[in-house]
């Protein structure tokens, strides 16, 4: 196997390597699921373009009182960025689990989303947090929501020649709070059995006027919930509202039988950790 | 004929120029081009750790980075560890406390406890135990190892 290594550093110039390839291309940000897929022999490339070295794909901005994180950034830097930390600690919890220091001295989100597993964990919470990917292709730059690029276990909605670049993530209104949590039977370096991204804006008595929630690992993508959130909006999130949310969480799994949970299982333990991962939002929209 | 790559890069602060094709990984190339087989195998998918080395700075799997990638990079690992013969205080601890057994993990331990240390010189054991959660060891447990990790901080802080 012959393969083809190109490291452009403008946006354009790697979406006309794409554009141009005669054969099966990848796309190499921090490479943790794209070589092991090489290796293993799951994906035979005959050209890769390392997106690395094209700066505003490494850059974390402000824009708009919100957040552009570039896609490749990896897993490390955006957990070191404070500001982030503090407008979106559920987007960080979901960066902080994506395998060990070692992955996430690597792994973007980007690839995290592109790799299109639905057990994906920074994915639940950019669903949550409302996060536009940015997206440049042969044909032009389109801004879409995140929740509309995977659209089956390994695949996405992206063009051959399409890249993303970037996702904002929106200014923050007060008393706002996200949290991701997943199931796992391990603390660390474990795949998620279920994991769930809640975002909720509070009103000054405490309200909820707004909400988003993804649930990972019980579908064959990431699910946004317009029922998950409707249990939450105009409640003061108690324990009816949770309750709610738990019913709609289960009752909206799709999930399958496999060696980490039933689909029996998954379907109670969405509703369970839907209610945790709310609380922890609300608690975090409390203090904000 | 596959294309080869040409490919500049310092291991350990010397100079090294390789070729290399585009599939090939940067642990592949450490052990079999550069002869530098202190970097051990495990898993070859990024789950063990045993591969750890430090790229530019960055803790890395080098099972899941490409040599092509690393042109022009700074790479480090465990043979650039000791200060000739004296050991480094976390390879001397392991020695003393146990903290290796069979010693496949031993090597990606190493650096990335010292990479833990360089940026936390008095961790928690919760604090070890989370940062080398990705370097798997099937033979001492972890206790020896994080007791060693814990020594050798003592005796770099001087405490």
């Amino acid at each position: 196997m012959d393969v083809r290594y190109e490291a452009p550093e403008t946006l354009q110039a790697a979406v006309a390597l794409l554009a141009g390839a005669t054969g099966p291309a990848k796309i190499l940000a921090g490479g943790t699921d794209v070589i092991v897929q090489m290796e293993t022999d799951l994906i035979e490339p005959s050209l890769l373009v390392d997106i690395k070295k094209i700066p505003e794909l490494r850059q974390i901005a402000f824009e708009n009182g919100g957040f552009r994180i570039g896609a490749a950034v990896p897993g490390m830097d955006i957990m070191g960025h404070k500001a982030l930390a503090k407008a979106w600690p559920g987007v960080l919890d979901g960066v902080k689990l994506i395998g060990s220091i070692q992955v996430r001295g690597r792994a973007s989100i980007g690839g995290n989303l592109c790799n299109g597993s639905p057990a994906a964990d920074s994915v639940p919470p950019l669903i949550a947090a409302g996060a536009i990917a940015r997206i440049i292709g042969s044909k032009g730059t389109r801004e879409v929501p995140v929740e509309q690029i995977p659209v089956g276990p390994g695949k996405t909605s992206l063009a051959s020649d399409e890249i993303i670049a970037s996702f904002f993530l929106p200014a923050r209104a007060p008393h706002s709070g996200d949290a991701y949590q997943r199931f796992t039977p391990r603390t660390e370096m474990d795949i998620a059995v279920v994991g769930v991204g809640v975002n909720l804006t509070l009103d000054k008595g405490g309200t909820c006027t707004a909400a988003r929630v993804a649930l990972g690992a019980v579908a064959p993508t990431v699910l946004l919930s317009k029922e998950c959130a409707d249990a939450l909006i105009g409640s003061k999130v108690d324990d009816v509202a949770l309750e709610k949310l738990a019913a709609a969480a289960s009752a909206a799994c799709r999930p399958i039988d496999d060696k980490r949970g039933t689909k029996e299982y998954r379907i109670k333990v969405a509703g369970v950790l839907a209610k945790r991962t709310a609380q922890q939002a609300l608690e975090v929209a409390r203090k904000s | 004929m596959s294309k080869k790559y040409h490919i500049t890069t310092t291991v350990n602060g010397d100079d090294y120029e390789y070729l290399c094709e585009a599939q090939q990984t940067l642990l592949d190339v450490l052990r079999d081009e550069l002869m530098l087989a202190g970097t051990k195998e495990g898993c070859a998918t990024g789950d063990c750790g045993a591969c750890t080395v430090m790229v530019d700075g960055t803790m890395v799997c080098s099972c899941l980075v490409l040599a092509v990638e690393t042109d022009g990079a700074k790479v480090d690992t465990i043979e650039g560890m000791a200060n000739g013969n004296e050991l480094h205080p976390l390879q001397r601890k392991f020695l003393e406390l146990n903290g290796s057994q069979c010693g496949i993990c031993t090597p990606g331990i190493l650096i990335a406890a010292r990479a833990l240390l360089e940026r936390n010189p008095d961790p928690t054991e919760t604090e070890i135990r989370y940062w080398l959660a990705g370097n798997l060891c099937r033979c001492t447990g972890y206790d020896k190892i994080i007791r060693s990790v814990q020594a050798a901080a003592r005796e770099m802080r001087g405490a």
